[in-house]
């Protein structure tokens, strides 16, 4: 599963940056960012793909495992 | 116009987004010693968008300020969106301003050209309003900023507040939404030039013919809808008039690009801070996309403002761009209902 890690970037970077990753067409990606915004719109795009969202919360970190 | 260095660049968030949120901004002057005045008839407790001072029966003074970071590379565009933002408080009182002061904030990466053009933008807004800029404040930082302090005139029994509403009402918004979304877009380069450019022309465009066409009319209470979104800045007219309001999410305008991109999410994050403030009950089947695009914060956004439903639509056919998106109830369960 591809890793991406978008922590210290705010929106709408960290959207740009798994717009990016899944122009490679993996089934899996696994993102962490630390805010509520950032969480929140890649769940968007991610979903917008067709890709389901679990959203793992550690401290002020999320990390987001896409799967389709 | 071409420039070195990118405006957008040296900012963090762009234009109203950077709004702090109004939940955070209560907390911190809770408490705080202030005088009254019964001339104050529109201070800081009302959440209103201007404050409102009554001077004579004749007159009643309004000042307002706003400003923001870049939200558009080109600085004379700049100059114009942050000066009609700022103006438009004083629209959404029902007056008319007439002195303006610059504040401005410029950083070392921008040349003199540059820092000329933003004002000649706010010059050039406040020129079209009738104000007279007769000053300001410039000091160096790390990030620009622009806009205006404003002062206006209103009779004080025309003054409009947000927070007056009367159930029976309709509510009309005089531009479309997606301002936030498609300036959050662009930055990913997934926005043509030509939406682009349409937006920046609405977000320069002045609230003045907007207010001119509804103080002909008994409009009950007015606001312009900036960085709390549609839904926030209704929330507060619904919380300050104790009614509920009631928009359709049909009839809501946007520009159509942004639906699919708030699906998408380029949501900018004070959309996400209007969500947690505005509690609003949304009907089943309104799509996520809509729901956000209505928490999307505006730069220099429309006037929505409240008034009998008999006169909406003789007041609509005097506006361009705008729509009937909802109307005033009784208070029920919740404030503010999407439906």
């Amino acid at each position: 599963m591809k890793q991406l890690d978008a922590r210290g970037l705010s929106c709408p970077e960290p959207v740009i940056m798994i717009r990016q990753a899944m122009q490679s067409g993996d089934a899996a990606y696994e993102m962490t960012v630390d805010n509520h915004a950032a969480k929140e719109n890649v769940t968007r795009y991610a979903e917008h793909q067709g890709y389901t969202v679990t959203v793992r919360q550690e401290g002020g970190d999320y990390t987001l495992t896409m799967q389709k | 116009m071409e420039t070195q260095v990118k405006l957008t660049k040296l900012a963090a968030c762009a234009g109203c987004g950077a709004k702090v949120g109004a939940g955070t901004l209560a907390a911190l002057l809770d408490g705080f010693k202030t005088r009254t005045d019964p001339r104050l008839v529109v201070g800081y407790d009302k959440s209103d968008d201007a404050c409102v001072y009554v001077v004579n029966d004749d007159t009643a003074l309004i000042s307002t300020t706003d400003f923001f970071p870049p939200i558009v590379d080109d600085p004379f565009l700049y100059g114009q969106i942050a000066a009609a933002n700022a103006l438009s408080d004083v629209y959404a009182m029902g007056g008319e301003p007439k002195l303006a002061l610059n504040l401005l904030c410029t950083t070392e990466a921008m040349t003199k050209e540059v820092v000329q053009e933003i004002l000649r933008g706010g010059y050039d807004k406040a020129y079209e309003a009738g104000a007279i800029i007769a000053g300001g404040h410039t000091i160096q930082g790390a990030e620009p900023l622009y806009g205006l302090a404003v002062t206006g005139f209103v009779h004080p029994e025309k003054v409009l507040t947000n927070s007056a509403a009367r159930p029976g009402d309709a509510l009309i918004l005089t531009k479309p939404l997606g301002v936030g979304v498609l300036t959050t877009a662009a930055k990913a380069g997934l926005v043509e030039d030509a939406v682009m450019a349409r937006v920046y022309r609405q977000m320069a465009t002045l609230n003045k013919a907007a207010r001119d066409v509804l103080v002909d009319f008994a409009v009950h209470s007015c606001t312009d809808v900036t960085g709390f979104g549609l839904l926030g800045h209704s929330y507060e007219m619904a919380q300050g008039s104790g009614c509920t309001i009631h928009l359709r999410a049909d009839s809501i305008p946007y520009h159509p690009e942004s639906l699919e991109l708030a699906d998408m999410g380029f949501l900018p994050a004070g959309a996400y801070r209007n969500r947690e403030y505005a509690k609003v009950r949304a009907a089943a089947g309104i799509s996520r996309a809509m729901q956000d695009l209505c928490y999307d914060p505006q730069t220099s956004g429309g006037l929505l403002f409240a008034l009998p439903e008999g006169q909406a639509g003789a007041c609509l056919a005097r506006l361009e761009g705008a729509a009937i998106v909802g109307y005033v109830t009784e208070p029920d369960d919740s404030p503010l209902i999407l439906e």
